[in-house]
Formats: C-alpha cells, sequence, structure tokens
C-alpha cells in the first residue's frame, strides 16, 4: 500500500497518472454512458435506470428498441449513407487539391518554406467560424465567388450535374456544403503530407531516373508510395470529423442534404429523446470506428518511427 | 528542360491558387465589415459603425468575457496535461495500459464534437443527479475544451520533445542533477516554444468551439461563438463580420509579434551556441 503511494506521488507516477485519469473519466466513460442510455426506456420526462432496485431485486431492463427503429427507419439510413457520402466526396477532394499544394510546397525553396507553412497555418489561428460564415457570403447573391462562377456558367454545368438545386442557387446545396467542409478541413490534409513528403531522400528519385524512369513515373513509383502514411494520416484526419460535422451543414447545407451531426442535435435539442440521441451517436461511432483505429494506428506508427 | 520550366510555373500556380482559396473567405469578411449598408453583399460606401455598435452590444460583449476566461483557463490547463501526457508518451516506452493512452489521446483530434459532447453532457448530468455537482456553466464547458485542447496541446509538444538531443538530458544527470532538476532546469527550457504554441492554439480552439460549447453550457452562460453561430445562422449579419475582422487584426499582430521574438531568441540562442564553440 505504501508502495504504491509512493509511486503515486512520485513523478512518474503522476506524469503518466493524471492524464490518464482525466481520459478515462471525461473521455471514455462517457461513451460508455451513452451506451448505457441509449439502451435504456425513455419514462415521461427522463429516462429510466438500466439498473432498478425493485422491492430488493435488482433488475437490469435493457431496451434495443431504439436500434431496431433505426434499421427500420429509411431516414436514418438515408442520413448515414448522405453522411459518409459528403464526408467521403471531401476527403477525395482534399486530397486532390491538397497532395499537389503539399508537394509544391516540399519541393520550394528551402529559404521560402518556413513561410509557405506558416501561411498554411495561419487560417487556424482565425476563427473557423467566421471563416465558414464567410462562405455564405461569398456563395449567396452578389458574392465573389457566385458572380465569378455565374460569369464563367459553371452554374449551369452544376445545376446539371444535380449539386446545386438551380443556375445561380449555389448556396444550401451540396455543392456549398463539400465546398465549406473541402476549405475547411484542407489544412488538416496538407499538414500531414508535407511533413511527409518534406523529409523524403531526393536521391531515391535520381536513383530511379539513372534505371531509366521519367519524372511522371517516378512520381508514381516512388514519391506517391512512400507518402502513404501521410495520405493516410491526412485522409482521416479529413473524413472522421466530416462524418459527424454539424456547424457546415448548419450554415452552408440545405434540406436535402441532412447529415448525421445535426440528427444528433436534434434529438437532444428539439426531441429532449435522450436515449434515441445516444442510439444515434453509439451508431455513428460504429461506423467510424475502423478509420479510427487506422488513424491510431498511423499515429502511434509515426511517431514511433521519429526516434 | 522547358518540361523542367513548366512544372515550376505549374507549382507556382497550383500554391497561388489554393492560398487565394484559403485566404479570400478572410479577406471578404474584413472587406465587408467597413460596408455602410445593411445588406452586407452590396457595396455601398465605407463605414465604422458597425465597429461604433459593438461596445453597446450587450450579448457579444458578454460572450467575448465568458470565452476569454473559458479560453484562458482551457489553455493552461491544456498544457499542464498535454505535456504530462507528451512527456508519459515520449520518456516513458513502458507502461500498463500504453495502447489506450495514446489512442485516448489521440482520439479527440478527429472524434466529432457532436458525439464527444453529447456523452460528456451525459455523464455529467449523471454526475450531477448522484453528486448534486458539477451545475452546466463555465466549469463543464472547460471540462469539454479542456478535453479537445488537451489532445492539440499533447501533439505539439510531443513532436517537440521526440526532437530533443537526449545526451543533454544525460550530461545534466551525470553531473549529479536529480530527475526533477533535470526536467525543470533543462527539459523544460527548452521545449517552452513548443508550450507557448501550444497554448496559443488550444486558447484560439477553446475561443471558436461552437458544438462543445452547445452542449455543456447552460442557462446564462453563452460564449461568443453562441452568439455569432445564432445570427449566422439567420442570415449574414454586420455585427458578425465586424467581430471577425477584429479577431483578424488580433490574431496577425499576436501571430507576427510571437515570430518575431521566437526568432530573436533563436539568433541568440544560436550566438551563445557560436560563442561557447570559440571557447
Amino acid at each position: 500500500m505504501t508502495k504504491a503511494l509512493r509511486r503515486l506521488f512520485s513523478g512518474r507516477g503522476a506524469v503518466v497518472g493524471l492524464p490518464y485519469a482525466f481520459l478515462l473519466l471525461f473521455f471514455l466513460l462517457p461513451f460508455f454512458i451513452v451506451f448505457k442510455i441509449s439502451v435504456s426506456e425513455m419514462e415521461a420526462v427522463t429516462f429510466k435506470d438500466v439498473l432498478t432496485l425493485k422491492e430488493g431485486v435488482l433488475q437490469l431492463t435493457v431496451k434495443f428498441g431504439n436500434y431496431v427503429f433505426i434499421t427500420q427507419d429509411a431516414l436514418y439510413f438515408k442520413t448515414y449513407l448522405a453522411s459518409l457520402k459528403y464526408a467521403a466526396a471531401t476527403t477525395l477532394l482534399c486530397l486532390a487539391i491538397g497532395y499537389p499544394f503539399a508537394y509544391f510546397m516540399a519541393r520550394a525553396r528551402a529559404t521560402v518554406q518556413p513561410a509557405l507553412l506558416m501561411l498554411v497555418m495561419l487560417p487556424f489561428w482565425t476563427s473557423f467560424l467566421l471563416r465558414v460564415y464567410a462562405w455564405r457570403g461569398l456563395l449567396a447573391e452578389d458574392g465573389w465567388v457566385a458572380e465569378a462562377l455565374i460569369a464563367i456558367g459553371a452554374d449551369q454545368a452544376m445545376a446539371a450535374l444535380g449539386l446545386i438545386a438551380a443556375p445561380g442557387k449555389l448556396l444550401h446545396s451540396p455543392f456549398s456544403l463539400v465546398l465549406g467542409m473541402t476549405y475547411t478541413y484542407l489544412p488538416f490534409m496538407v499538414l500531414p503530407l508535407y511533413g511527409n513528403l518534406a523529409k523524403m531522400d531526393l536521391r531515391l528519385l535520381e536513383a530511379a531516373a539513372d534505371l531509366g524512369a521519367t519524372p511522371w513515373v517516378a512520381f508514381w513509383k516512388v514519391t506517391v508510395p512512400l507518402s502513404k502514411a501521410g495520405i493516410i494520416a491526412g485522409s482521416m484526419l479529413v473524413f472522421i470529423p466530416c462524418v459527424g460535422e454539424f456547424v457546415i451543414p448548419e450554415l452552408l447545407g440545405g434540406p436535402e442534404t441532412l447529415m448525421i451531426g445535426r440528427v444528433i442535435w436534434d434529438e437532444f435539442f428539439s426531441n429532449n429523446d435522450w436515449p434515441m440521441a445516444s442510439t444515434v451517436a453509439v451508431v455513428m461511432i460504429l461506423l467510424i470506428i475502423v478509420p479510427l483505429a487506422v488513424f491510431n494506428k498511423y499515429q502511434a506508427e509515426a511517431q514511433e518511427a521519429r526516434r | 528542360m522547358r518540361g523542367a520550366r513548366f512544372n515550376a510555373w505549374f507549382g507556382r500556380g497550383w500554391l497561388s491558387a489554393g492560398y487565394l482559396f484559403l485566404y479570400l473567405p478572410i479577406v471578404a469578411l474584413v472587406v465587408y465589415s467597413f460596408n455602410d449598408s445593411p445588406i452586407p453583399n452590396v457595396w455601398r460606401g465605407f463605414t465604422l459603425k458597425w465597429f461604433a455598435r459593438l461596445p453597446a452590444d450587450t450579448e457579444m460583449v458578454n460572450g467575448l468575457w465568458l470565452s476569454l476566461k473559458i479560453a484562458f483557463l482551457t489553455a493552461c490547463g491544456a498544457v499542464v496535461l498535454g505535456t504530462m501526457a507528451a512527456f508519459a508518451l515520449v520518456k516513458y516506452r513502458r507502461f500498463r495500459g500504453r495502447t489506450l493512452f495514446s489512442g485516448m489521446v489521440n482520439a479527440p483530434l478527429v472524434m466529432p464534437e457532436v458525439v464527444v459532447g453529447l456523452s460528456l453532457l451525459l455523464m455529467l448530468v449523471q454526475m450531477q443527479r448522484a453528486l448534486g455537482y458539477p451545475e452546466r456553466g463555465l466549469f463543464t464547458i472547460w471540462l469539454g475544451h479542456l478535453l479537445l485542447g488537451m489532445a492539440y496541446a499533447t501533439v505539439v509538444i510531443q513532436s517537440r520533445l521526440q526532437d530533443l538531443n537526449p545526451q543533454l538530458e544525460e550530461a545534466a544527470m551525470d553531473l549529479g542533477a536529480r530527475p526533477s532538476q533535470v526536467f525543470w532546469l533543462v527539459t523544460l527550457p527548452m521545449i517552452a516554444q513548443s508550450m507557448v504554441s501550444a497554448w496559443l492554439l488550444t486558447f484560439t480552439i477553446s475561443l471558436d468551439d461552437v458544438v462543445l460549447s452547445a452542449f455543456l453550457s447552460g442557462p446564462g452562460a453563452t460564449t461568443m461563438p453562441l452568439v455569432i453561430f445564432s445570427r449566422a445562422r439567420l442570415g449574414l449579419n454586420p455585427s458578425v463580420n465586424a467581430v471577425a475582422t477584429i479577431t483578424v487584426a488580433l490574431v496577425s499582430v499576436g501571430v507576427i509579434a510571437t515570430s518575431y521574438l521566437i526568432a530573436r531568441a533563436e539568433r541568440r540562442r544560436a550566438q551563445e551556441a557560436a560563442a561557447a564553440a570559440r571557447a
């Protein structure tokens, strides 16, 4: 006992123990409670406890009705699917814009690289909420971007593809939603990719050229495979939070872009149905648990590899 | 060599377009905050009236105060916890539950905030029922922000700790320093810069958060982002643009000042090292 106590108060015990206890109590435990509430019954104003003492006997009441309801109601299924779809589209767009971006950053002159990096990080420091709000102005009628897109006729093409409801109406559409998410999460894709591409050994490209590879072939066969860890880390940093995104769909999305974050919000704040909100959240966690595990694995590996 | 020239121009073009994409919304916000028209998208001349009206906007001012308080407390707490967590992950290669620990440290970086906010709130409500504590308000919002901020602080401090030369700490120990002395006199000064960056980053993250605050706030505890969000939801609002311009101005000054100070400190350290090498 005294040994355990002494270990706790020794530097090492406290350094590991304090953040560990904090995370267990405020990060892990809440998920178990959400699961517990998702299988509780709803009573008049509040939910019933899963374990109750009735006449001295401990009773366990578990109700999977909410889960059954979710699988049967087409609306939930459609919303989950839409969330995954928009998150995937955002991830692909971020990769398509961010990979060349990070590549050219990493191949720029060494003296300008810190400034280029700083410029990518700076938007982090200005409010994300305000920058998303700014897109409302840019895409609204008479907005700068809206005027430019209409001038080149891009709105016609997007309306034909079903990305916006009608030509000229850019806001509150799948287009504005994915644009807003791509905009917000682009730095999360660029930063890990840049970190990865900047430390690549350029002699490998010379070797490839010596062996007769054209720059294009060398890029696809050497650079891209070597940056796999960066691609995965960046994609997960974009995809996972996008699945549950709430603020961007709320400000830039429209009636047909309902995402699951909004459903949780409404079940909780408007319907006051805590068990249902918990059920929707548990299913969302199940959807992102595999990407989350992949992310954690690569994050841990990257941290080990740096030593 | 025409290919290389083309590549250089293509690269420059791509980077410029990317930066334009990143900065266009910020420029638009600032420009329209000086617009003398209630409809923010139609330019009708220069004005400062939206700024002049802000001090009388009690909802916004009260929100700002609460947000600043929470952000300050979050940044301090997150740097302490983040330093500990980073230290545990880098220095202690083996302890029980290390995988779970690193997973829990990294997960809040990507976990949708709706889920984190909902689960933390439901737990706090249960706690409140059992213990009569805590009331929803500043404290509960702080807990949520701390969770998120700690993850970011850990990543920032951890990457600095990993780059440190372990020989410096070993040398201190060889010269008879106790582990706590090594930490306070050798390690801490070397990671201080990353701790400052982590503090600033978590401060801004907390100052900006909508979703966690919405779940964890109680009656009367409305943070500035919640005020902005509820106005932005209804449409374009010049007061929001004015707040944005002030934020951008403060951030620019802060970042320029910090990077200047950091560059100066680096230069001085390089000079000292060179002087020591000559001696």
